[in-house]
């Protein structure tokens, strides 16, 4: 999923205090399973906003509402109304949903209230670690399952540069060496041999180097079509 | 010969080989590097020019290269993969060949963090890199050399001929995994290798037990690498914080004692530690030479370039061999 965190909330009332009417819009997708922007938080943050006016004899109108996901018009559409009747939202969506609602109302601001960081895994409640970076080319199966682009501080392809210390990268004691850990598993795997080739320069064009990326469903239908029926 | 450098040569004539450090000033003077050729002339075959090690801003590698080639000591330039795209990793080996340079060092880099790490600010910041890895690099650079082509195929009317070199750390983890690495560096084209600093002579010799059985030693020729040791809390520091190193306890009691005999005196503590290291690195460098399959040394005297003299004259490794 994707994994963010609130903004602090000085920052926030920084970028908002100036609008009149504002509605701040939760996700009930990935940003609520990170405790930052789901329907919860969104009545958190209009509630801190409300105080904060109040404090600073602001009059602003803070309302929330949620929706299932930003990033997809079957989740907006029947609230599109309501949500353009504001000034500003204040999006608790990643990054994503920011984009997605911005494109979609043009004429209302909106706002980011979270930092996306990354593609995450939830190994316990409450810790969120980075395991895919979306290089549009994956090689998991080369590296038992252990990503080198996203959990290698230096996305090295051939194995650990000399700064791994018991296990841990040279950026941080607190960071796993991914190669450590892909030597390891590999042993496990019996499939060390995999890692004796070098991999090659890898084309980057299908990460974001490509520039922005985009993938239709087209060849999916062309493939149902041809064999003449509904797949799905 | 694939570049003709004077490191190679030397390596061909199968003299052990004797390769040294210096580290450009941050600092748009020049004079410095200069300053430091002076010093290593004539008592290494050639010199590692450093990439903005610990990722601290310096005179750039390949300019300092020039510099102490101006000065008749043959550099080894390197290149990292933290700074540059493959773009301008193979824009600067191209200048850098018309410059003169002919050994290029390819290593990963440290990670900009570690600018931030010690007493200097540096660049934590910083966006880096990584286009390709070290094996890639590598193989960038004797892709242009022997086939005459860039990465993505476009054809170079002069190729670089650079003598490839990488960076092995014998000791580091996972430690099996290690031969591998080296294997991995040299599959992909470098002809020698500079290992990181050996002060466990028996994790050395082990691991160069195992690359003798892979046959790595007659593939590329192996430079170990000796960091003299300066004081008592420099080997502490190398023993407990520097990865791929572990420095026995005696040689740490060796540098404190020196340090203990000179009483409260700071100005002989100084002396007999630099005395008590350089003898240290004198035997380093003779164990490392005496183990198979090493084809010479690189010896690091970190911002001490005057000991290098010493130390080469007491072991032995003095005069150079000069080739027409
Ligand atoms: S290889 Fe690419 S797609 Fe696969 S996990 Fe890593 S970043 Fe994600
Ligand atoms: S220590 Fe490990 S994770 Fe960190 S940069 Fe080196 S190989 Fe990558």
């Amino acid at each position: 999923m994707i994994v963010g965190s609130q903004k602090p909330f000085d920052e926030i009332w920084e970028m908002i205090q100036s609008f009149k009417k504002i509605l701040v819009l939760g996700c009930n997708t990935c940003v609520a399973v990170c405790h930052a922007g789901g329907s919860k938080e969104a009545e958190i943050l209009s509630e801190m906003i409300k105080v904060k006016a109040k404090q600073m004899s602001h009059s602003i109108d803070v309302n929330s509402m949620s929706v299932m996901r930003q990033c997809e018009n079957e989740y907006l559409d029947e609230f599109m109304d309501n949500i353009k009747s504001t000034d500003l939202v204040l999006s608790m969506a990643c990054g994503v949903g920011v984009n997605f609602l911005s494109d979609k109302i043009n004429a209302v601001p909106v706002y980011p209230a979270l930092n996306t960081s990354f593609y995450g895994g939830v190994p316990k409640e409450g810790l969120f670690i980075e395991l895919c970076a979306g290089c549009g080319n994956c090689i998991l199966h080369l590296t038992g399952g252990i990503c080198p682009i996203a959990r290698c501080s230096k996305s090295l392809m051939n194995g650990p540069c000399g700064g791994t210390d018991k296990g841990k990268c040279e950026v941080s004691k607190d960071i796993d060496c991914a190669w450590f850990l892909i030597v390891e598993r590999m042993k496990l795997l019996g499939a060390l041999e995999k890692l004796y080739d070098v991999q090659p320069p890898r084309d980057w064009s299908t990460s974001f180097h490509g520039g922005p990326r985009k993938i239709s469903l087209e060849h999916i239908k062309a493939y149902e079509e041809q064999q003449g029926g509904q797949i799905r | 010969m694939k570049s003709g450098s004077n490191l190679e040569r030397v390596i061909l004539s199968g003299n052990p080989a004797v390769t040294a450090e210096l580290g450009p000033p941050m600092s748009a003077d020049g004079s410095e590097i200069r300053h430091k050729a002076k010093l290593l002339k004539g008592f290494c075959d050639a010199a590692n020019i450093t990439d903005c090690q610990t990722a601290v801003v310096r005179i750039s590698s390949i300019a300092g290269a020039v510099i102490a080639l101006q000065e008749g000591l043959e550099p080894v330039m390197q290149m990292t993969c933290r700074d540059r795209n493959r773009i301008a990793i193979q824009a600067d080996l191209l200048g850098a060949h018309a410059l003169g340079l002919r050994n290029c060092l390819c290593i990963a880099g440290d990670h900009q963090k570690f600018s931030a790490a010690g007493k200097l600010k540096g660049h934590p910041g910083a966006k880096n890199v990584y286009d390709v890895d070290t094996c890639q690099l590598v193989g960038i650079l004797k892709k242009m050399r022997d086939e005459g082509l860039q990465q993505g195929g476009d054809k170079l009317e002069v190729p670089p001929r650079f003598f490839i070199g990488a960076s092995w750390t014998p000791g580091g983890e996972p430690l099996d995994f290690r031969p591998v690495n080296l294997k991995k560096k040299i599959d992909a084209g470098a002809d020698f290798i500079q290992t990181q600093g050996i002060y466990d002579i028996d994790i050395f010799r082990s691991q160069m037990e195992k690359i003798r059985a892979m046959g790595l030693h007659e593939r590329a020729a192996i430079l170990g690498g000796i960091i003299v040791p300066r004081t008592a809390m420099m080997l502490k520091y190398m023993d407990s914080s520097v990865a791929g190193v572990s420095v026995p306890k005696s040689l740490i009691e060796r540098m404190a004692k020196a340090k203990e005999r000179a009483g409260d005196d700071k100005k002989k503590a100084k002396e007999y530690q630099e005395e008590e290291g350089i003898k240290i690195a004198v035997e380093l460098i003779h164990q490392v030479l005496e183990t198979p399959g090493v084809k010479g040394v690189h010896i690091q005297a970190i911002e001490w370039e005057s000991a290098i003299e010493k130390i080469v004259k007491s072991a032995g490794l003095y005069p150079r061999p000069v080739f027409e």
